[in-house]
């Protein structure tokens, strides 16, 4: 891969990325379009993170890259391995020593700090798209910060449901003033999007880029009689314990059965060399793997 | 006792070792060279370089055999490579009236100045298996080639006799530089250019199918092919060091423009209008469909009316012509999406107890 | 053109544009915060910080207005040998580079459009000295409140107060940089 620049991008693009990435910490929330370059790896694939990630990257960061909170789910391994080779950056899973986390439907459970950046990966960055397909139509409503018709979704979610039948992807107010789609994050994560590091988000096919600085108010939007409630499924890890991270339902056997086990690897696999043992989990480094 | 799954590092290593032997197949028979594919499969070698935007048979040979044979496959490889390359600067637009054709017919006369040459075309064969080609080594007869002077002389654009009574819309020549959709991002309403710029890429199957459901009724616009013409152009360039421009090289294109009726408005009087296609290679398909596509998203610039159908919505069309965009995202639902599955799990379960709940509870009531 | 244009450009463009561009990131995620930005020698009145921004951002595709004394034959020379980016009036200006004075009105920037808010104006105002006291801000980037030595404190109030639409400024001395989004609200700091 020598014959490609640092971090893959020619100069020119990082610079028009690098521009947009201020334009959205200056207006937070809003997303900016930018001329998406083809990436050799497939639109939807993380192409909008990776673009954001290789305009932030300097030759002295640490990169950790999450798909699903893990480090090694196969596209986080593979954009890992692309940014090792065409910036030559050290790579971590262990969220308190990177720099730079390139991450997809997920917020690490250790919070972040001021040094941090996290980049999400966006499939659909307009959170009124399934409201309004029309681009030309959701821009005049961000314009005239008309939501109205999120309102009436999510009311009728109530009506119809009795709660908002929204599980990831929860919209959430920025600053008072721009509704923004938090990518596919479950909703159990959006109170920690006001955090310390810094929120880029890209969508590579979609062409947009969107920020986040550091404490900035992020609302989930719900109503008084029917407040935000991030929710997880009700259990603790079978590995670590923990009852307070997101859990995956994993299914063990052919009758069904099941267990819960913390979606971010990391942060499970800490918890157990710290000491922390759930139900099916055996002490740390007895792993029979 | 439950341990986590993991080795994605090598399950992909093994993947892409996999892959490489499955591409090559038996070895027992001969490996497929580049030219022989660049040679022998043109009109794959032209889809992929007209949707890659990339003129070069060559690396369309190569991306072809690495894809397996797969063109959208092979028109990605092509397309993540030209993002790569450095812009020298920008050519002359080609002067397709001066095109060495190898084909050129038109469907509105019956002769044209210049005449119609039928060219190397499957119109008119028998769609029957040739078991021939199957026995190898039957050199073709080559004697039937075009004769070398139909080539060089200018042949003018049917549209144009049309033009010269007014019976069809002009299209006057503008100098002002056409967005371009590779450096900038879409931006809607967008412009004739920037519309074509974007069909000139799009995927040959979609495009089809909109030009198609045209033909059909949906926005019907009564085509008809003025001219098709496929053949070289000249490609020219400004060298400011040289302060003069220079040829720098030839290649094939195929042209459509087609007459479409027009019932007249307000303002214009009845005229027939244009459609208008324009790919890399041989790609007639395509470029017909161009056309046809074309001229249903010019229904707001002639004043008619917008009937609803797909072909003439611009941002219907310009959002989704695109295969590498639209197989990129397709196909992201491969990837593990078990966070939001699992998120989408509780909610379900949860709405299904309070929905239980209630039910036991109307029946109570009921009792 | 003189020789100096030619010269105190990056020496390795990818990893110093890299390293300066986290620093400007970072003061305009941080409104308040101080960095400091290198790689760049410009001409003589121009800082490094601002140097090293403007080769960090501009190219082509950008269009700059030098105001004032900034507006030197030497600047222009050497901004154009490495960037590219095209001389422009305040009202097309992408960038704008001067001393505080000379950079005034603010109305003649963009400020963006309702739909696109993104497309106005970021002012680099040069200043003799950048320090973390003076007007007291608070708004998106700072945890309770910063301190920052603007030039001015109205002619902000008023930007902060066109959100979504308005300016963004980056403040530049010597080899330091802070900056100042449209959100930022910057109000007299209390006597104590």
């Amino acid at each position: 891969m020598s014959d490609y620049n640092f971090a893959y991008l020619d100069e020119q693009t990082k610079r028009m990325i690098r521009r947009a990435i201020l334009k959205g910490l200056a207006i937070p929330g809003y997303q900016v379009p930018f001329a998406s370059r083809e990436m050799p790896m497939p639109y939807g694939w993380g192409t909008g993170g990776v673009q954001v990630t290789a305009a932030c990257l300097t030759p002295d960061d640490t990169l950790k890259v999450i798909d699903q909170g893990a480090d090694d789910t196969t596209n986080a391994v593979s954009i890992r391995r692309f940014f090792e080779k065409t910036a030559a950056v050290g790579v971590t899973q262990a969220t308190s020593v990177a720099t730079v986390i390139q991450t997809r439907h997920r917020i690490p459970e250790e919070p972040l700090n001021e040094d941090q950046i996290l980049v999400y990966q966006v499939p659909i960055p307009e959170p009124l798209r399934f409201l309004e397909p029309r681009e030309t139509e959701t821009r005049k409503m961000h314009a005239l910060e008309e939501y109205g018709l999120m309102h009436v979704k999510l009311f009728e979610d109530i009506s119809q449901h009795g709660q908002i039948a929204t599980a990831y992807a929860y919209p959430v107010k920025v600053e008072g003033r721009y509704v923004m789609d938090p990518s596919p994050i479950p909703r159990f994560d959006n109170p920690k999007m006001e955090m310390s590091a810094i929120q880029l988000f890209g969508a590579g096919r979609e062409q947009r880029i969107y920020a986040i600085p550091p404490y900035t108010q992020v609302v989930s939007l719900d109503f008084d009689d029917y407040p935000f409630e991030a929710s997880k499924a009700d259990g603790a890890c079978a590995l670590c314990g923990a009852d307070h991270t997101y859990l995956d339902e994993v299914i063990v056997d052919d009758d069904g059965g099941r267990m819960f086990v913390c979606s971010d690897t990391d942060y499970c696999e800490s918890r157990r060399q710290a000491g922390h043992i759930g139900e099916q989990g055996t002490p740390y480094g007895k792993d029979a793997a | 006792m439950y341990v986590a799954v993991k080795g994605g590092e090598k399950a992909i290593d093994a993947a892409h070792d996999w892959l490489g032997e499955v591409r090559r197949g038996d070895p027992d028979i001969a490996e497929l060279s580049l030219a022989q594919i660049r040679e022998q499969m043109t009109l794959a070698v032209d889809r992929v370089m007209s949707e890659g935007s990339l003129f070069d048979p060559d690396l369309a040979a190569l991306a072809i055999k690495q894809s397996r044979g797969d063109l959208i496959e092979a028109i990605f490889l092509i397309r993540a490579y030209r993002t790569t390359l450095p812009r020298f600067g920008a050519s002359h637009p080609v002067e397709t009236d001066t095109m060495q054709c190898q084909r050129r017919i038109s469907a509105t006369f019956k002769d044209v100045p210049g005449g119609q040459i039928l060219g190397p075309t499957f119109d008119y064969t028998h769609r029957l298996l040739d078991f021939k080609l199957a026995a190898e080594g039957n050199a073709p007869d080559t004697s039937t080639q075009d004769a070398p002077d139909l080539a060089a002389e200018r042949k003018p654009h049917v549209m144009e006799f049309l033009n010269k009574d007014g019976l069809i819309e002009s299209a006057e020549a503008t100098d002002e530089t056409p967005p371009d959709l590779t450096r900038e991002p879409l931006e809607l309403p967008a412009n004739r250019a920037l519309r074509l710029q974007n069909l000139t890429r799009a995927d040959e199957g979609f495009l089809l199918g909109l030009a198609y459901s045209t033909q059909r009724g949906y926005a019907r616009n009564h085509a008809f092919v003025g001219e098709l013409r496929i053949g070289k152009v000249a490609v020219e360039m400004d060298i400011p060091e040289l302060g003069f421009s220079i040829e720098i090289g030839e290649m094939t294109v195929t042209e459509c423009e087609t007459v479409n009726q027009f019932k007249g408005s307000k303002t214009e009087p009845p005229q027939f209008t244009r459609g208008y296609g324009l790919v890399f290679g041989q790609c007639e398909r395509k470029a017909i469909s161009m056309a046809l596509v074309d001229r249903a998203l010019r229904w707001k610039e002639l004043g008619e009316d917008f009937a609803g159908a797909p072909a003439q919505d611009e941002e219907f069309v310009l959002s989704h012509s695109d295969n590498i965009q639209a197989t990129g995202f397709l196909e992201h639902i491969k990837l593990p999406h078990y966070v939001d599955f699992q998120s989408e799990l509780e909610l379900i379960r949860s709405i299904r107890t309070a929905a239980t709940a209630a039910l036991a509870e109307t029946k109570i009531a009921a009792e | 053109m003189e020789l100096t244009a030619l010269s105190g450009g990056f020496e390795n463009t990818a990893h110093q544009s890299a390293t300066a561009f986290r620093a400007i990131m970072n003061v305009m995620a941080r409104p308040g915060v101080i960095e400091t930005v290198t790689g760049a020698v410009p001409p003589k009145g121009l800082s490094t910080a601002a140097g090293s921004l403007l080769l960090t951002l501009c190219d082509p595709e950008t269009g700059v207005h030098l105001a004032g004394e900034l507006d030197s034959e030497p600047v222009r020379d050497w901004l154009t040998f490495h960037t590219g980016a095209p001389i422009v009036a305040a009202p097309q200006a992408d960038f704008a580079l001067g001393a505080w004075d000379d950079l005034l009105p603010l109305t003649q920037y963009a400020i963006g459009t309702d739909q696109y808010p993104d497309r106005s104006a970021t002012l680099i105002v040069e200043l003799p000295a950048l320090t973390q006291s003076g007007v007291t801000l608070t708004g998106p980037g700072i945890r309770d409140s910063a301190q920052l030595s603007l030039p001015a404190l109205e002619p902000f109030r008023l930007n902060a107060a066109l959100f979504p639409l308005g300016c963004d400024f980056f403040f530049t001395a010597g080899d330091k940089i802070a900056a100042l989004p449209r959100t930022t609200k910057p109000e007299p700091t209390p006597c104590m």
